[in-house]
C-alpha cells in the first residue's frame, strides 16, 4: 500500500480490504455525477412541468430564456439567490434554517439506490450504475421519505405563522397515512421479487418479455397504489392540500423567501423525478430492455430505456396537475385509510397466497372479495339506519 | 368514463393552436379605425387644413389639446382660408384618444393614426408641438425617435372620418363627403360602408333614417 492509500485509509478500516485508489475515484465521480444529473434533471422537469401546464391550458408558457425557455429555471434561481432571505420574528431560528436541508438532502439520498443502468467496466474495474446498493435496499427509500416529513413539518411549525402551520398537519397526516399504503405496495415488491436489494429486483424482472416486468406480475393492484400513494408523498396536484396556493398560501413554505424557497421547489421536483425512478425501478424493470451486449451501446440503450420509462411518470405527473382538482380533506384521508390501505393488505394476501400454491391464492382472493362486499353491505345500512335515526332535517352538506 | 374525460380535454389542448400572440415580437393588425397618435393632415397641394377654430380644444374631455389660431399671412398663405393653426400642441399624458377632436374638426383637419406604441421617457416630449403632428411632405406622419411604427401605421390616419357619414346622417353613407389629402388625394370609403359590401342593411343615398 502506498504512503498515499494509507493516508486516505487510515480513517476507515472497512477500506482496507480489497479497496484501492480506483475504486474511491470512482465512487467520487459516481457521487458527482449523480449529483450534477440530478440537479440538472431538475432544472429541466421544472421547465418541463411549466411548459406542459401551459400547453394543457392553451398558453404558450416560459420562452424567454434560452431556446424554448430552457434556461428559465436556471434565471428563476439566480433570482431567487439574490432576494432577501426573511427569518420571521415569531420563528424557531435553528428548526426555521434546518427544515430546507431535511426536505432535500432525503430526495437526493434515495436517488443513490436507484440503479440507472446495467454493469459497465472501467478500466479493470466492473461497477454498477448506482450510486449505492445497501443491503437495506428498498426499505431506504420508505427510511428517506419519512424524514422527508420532518422536512415539511418542521418547516411549517417553526414559521411561528398560523398558514405554515395548518400546511405542515395537514403535511404530516397526509404523509404518514400515505406512507402506509407505499410500504404495503412496496411490501408487495419485495415479497415476489425476495430481495431487498433494488439491484436484484431490478435483475428479476429484465431480461425477457415486458410481462416479466412488477407492474403486470404483481396485477396492476400495487402499481396502481403505489403511484397514488407516492403522488401523495410528493404533495403533487391532486393531493397537494398541504401547499394549497387558495387556502393556505402556499402552506409550510408560506415564511420562507430567497433560497431557502428554492431550496424547498428544488426539494419538491426532485423528488418528483426521484419517485418516477423509484418507479420505474419498482414496477417497469429499470433499465431493463432489449439492448446489445457490452460496448458503448450496452452501456448507453439501458440509460435510455431507464428515461424513456421514467418520461412517462413524468409526463403523467404534469398531466395529473393541469386535469385534476384539489381533493377535501377528508377525501384524501378516506381515500388513503378506508381504500388504498385495506386495498394493499388484501392484495399482498392474496399474492401471499399465490406464493404459497394457487388454489390458495384464488381462496384468498375470493374470500377477501366476499368479505370486502359484506362489509360494504353493513356500511351502507348502517348509514341508512343512522340517517333515519337522526333529525328531519340533515345536516348541511349531507348527501341522501 | 366520466372520471377520465378531463384527461381527454387536458390531452387535447396539447396539440391545440395557441391564441396568444407574442407581442413584441409580432403584432396582430390593429382595427381600422383604430384610435392612435393624432396627425394634422394637409391639403393635396400642400396647404394645412387646420384653421384654428379652436373645436377640438373646446371639446377635448381631457383638456389636452391647446390651440392658438393666427390670420394668414396674405403673401404666404398656411392655410386656405383667413386663419391657421399657429399652435398646436397635444399632451399625451392627458389625452384619452376619445376622438372627440376627430368628430368636432370641420375641416378633417385632425385624425388619429394607428400608432400606439409611443413611450417617451422624457415629461416634455408627451406634448406634441404642431411641428411633431403635422404629416410631412408625402402626406405620412413624422417619425419621432422614441415611436414605433408598423407596416402600413402611418397609411391608414383617417379611417374614422371616411367610415362616417357627416354629421353621422345615414343618407351620407357610401358618399365621398371629404376632402383630399395629401399624398393619397380623395380617398374611397372605407369597405364595410361603401354600400355595395352590405347591400341589404344600408339604405342608399336620399333613403330614410333607421
Amino acid at each position: 500500500m502506498s504512503p498515499v492509500q494509507t493516508l486516505l485509509f487510515a480513517g476507515d478500516p472497512l477500506f482496507s480490504r480489497g479497496v484501492d485508489l480506483g475504486v474511491v475515484v470512482i465512487v467520487a465521480i459516481k457521487v458527482f455525477v449523480s449529483f450534477a444529473v440530478l440537479m440538472v434533471s431538475v432544472l429541466f422537469m421544472v421547465w418541463f412541468e411549466r411548459k406542459l401546464v401551459s400547453d394543457m391550458q392553451n398558453r404558450i408558457g416560459p420562452n424567454r430564456a434560452g431556446p424554448w425557455g430552457l434556461l428559465q429555471t436556471l434565471a428563476d434561481g439566480i433570482k431567487l439567490f439574490f432576494k432577501e432571505d426573511l427569518l420571521p420574528e415569531q420563528a424557531d431560528r435553528r428548526v426555521f434554517r434546518l427544515a430546507p436541508y431535511l426536505s432535500l438532502v432525503p430526495a437526493f439520498l434515495t436517488f443513490a439506490i436507484v440503479p440507472v443502468g446495467g454493469v459497465i467496466n472501467v478500466g479493470t474495474h466492473t461497477t454498477r450504475l448506482q450510486l449505492a446498493d445497501p443491503p437495506v435496499g428498498i426499505l431506504f427509500l420508505l427510511a428517506m421519505s419519512s424524514v422527508a416529513v420532518y422536512g415539511v413539518m418542521l418547516a411549517g411549525w417553526s414559521s411561528g405563522s398560523k398558514y405554515p402551520l395548518l400546511g405542515s398537519v395537514r403535511a404530516s397526516a397526509q404523509m404518514v397515512s400515505y406512507e402506509a399504503a407505499l410500504g404495503l405496495s412496496v411490501a408487495a415488491v419485495v415479497l415476489v421479487s425476495g430481495s431487498l436489494l433494488t439491484s436484484e429486483i431490478v435483475a428479476e424482472q429484465s431480461g425477457g418479455l415486458p410481462f416479466k416486468y412488477n407492474l403486470f406480475r404483481l396485477g396492476f393492484v400495487p402499481f396502481a397504489i403505489f403511484c397514488l400513494a407516492a403522488t401523495a408523498e410528493l404533495n403533487r396536484p391532486p393531493f397537494d392540500l398541504v401547499e394549497a396556493e387558495q387556502e393556505l398560501v402556499g402552506g409550510f413554505h408560506t415564511e420562507y423567501s430567497s433560497l431557502r424557497f428554492a431550496l424547498f421547489f428544488l426539494a419538491e421536483f426532485m423528488s418528483t423525478v426521484v419517485m418516477s425512478a423509484i418507479i420505474v425501478t419498482l414496477f417497469l424493470g429499470g433499465p431493463a430492455g432489449p439492448a446489445p451486449d457490452g460496448g458503448f451501446l450496452g452501456a448507453v440503450v439501458p440509460i435510455g430505456w431507464f428515461l424513456a420509462k421514467m418520461a412517462i411518470f413524468l409526463f403523467t405527473y404534469v398531466w395529473l396537475r393541469a386535469t385534476l382538482p384539489r381533493f377535501r380533506y377528508d377525501q384524501l384521508m378516506d381515500l388513503g385509510w378506508k381504500r388504498l390501505i385495506p386495498l394493499s393488505l388484501f392484495w399482498l394476501l392474496v399474492l401471499a397466497g399465490m406464493r404459497l400454491d394457487r388454489r390458495y391464492g384464488f381462496a384468498v382472493f375470493l374470500g377477501g372479495v366476499v368479505l370486502g362486499a359484506v362489509m360494504l353491505r353493513a356500511l351502507q345500512i348502517g348509514r341508512a339506519t343512522a340517517e333515519d335515526e337522526a333529525a328531519p332535517a340533515p345536516a348541511f352538506g349531507e348527501t341522501s | 368514463m366520466g372520471y377520465f374525460d378531463g384527461f381527454k380535454v387536458t390531452f387535447k389542448t396539447l396539440f391545440e393552436k395557441r391564441v396568444t400572440v407574442e407581442y413584441p415580437n409580432e403584432k396582430r393588425p390593429k382595427p381600422e379605425r383604430f384610435h392612435g397618435r393624432h396627425v394634422l393632415n394637409r391639403y393635396e397641394d400642400g396647404m394645412e387644413k387646420c384653421i384654428g377654430c379652436e373645436l377640438c380644444a373646446g371639446v377635448c374631455p381631457a383638456r389636452c389639446i391647446y390651440v392658438r389660431g393666427a390670420d394668414n399671412p396674405p403673401d404666404a398663405p398656411v392655410s386656405p382660408g383667413e386663419r391657421f393653426g399657429f399652435v398646436y400642441e397635444i399632451n399625451y399624458l392627458r389625452c384619452i384618444h376619445c376622438d372627440l377632436c376627430v368628430e368636432a374638426c370641420p375641416t378633417e383637419a385632425i385624425t388619429e393614426s394607428k400608432l400606439f406604441e409611443f413611450s417617451f421617457t422624457d415629461r416634455k416630449d408627451a406634448i406634441y408641438t404642431k411641428d411633431e403632428l403635422v404629416v410631412d411632405d408625402d402626406g405620412r406622419p413624422k417619425k419621432l425617435p422614441w415611436e414605433d411604427w408598423r407596416e402600413g401605421d402611418d397609411q391608414h390616419t383617417s379611417a374614422w372620418v371616411r367610415a362616417t357619414a357627416p354629421s353621422g346622417d345615414a343618407r351620407y353613407e357610401g358618399r365621398v363627403q371629404w376632402s383630399g389629402e395629401l399624398g393619397y388625394g380623395v380617398r374611397p370609403p372605407e369597405p364595410p360602408q361603401s354600400g355595395d359590401a352590405v347591400p341589404a342593411a344600408t339604405p342608399g343615398p336620399g333613403g330614410e333614417e333607421a
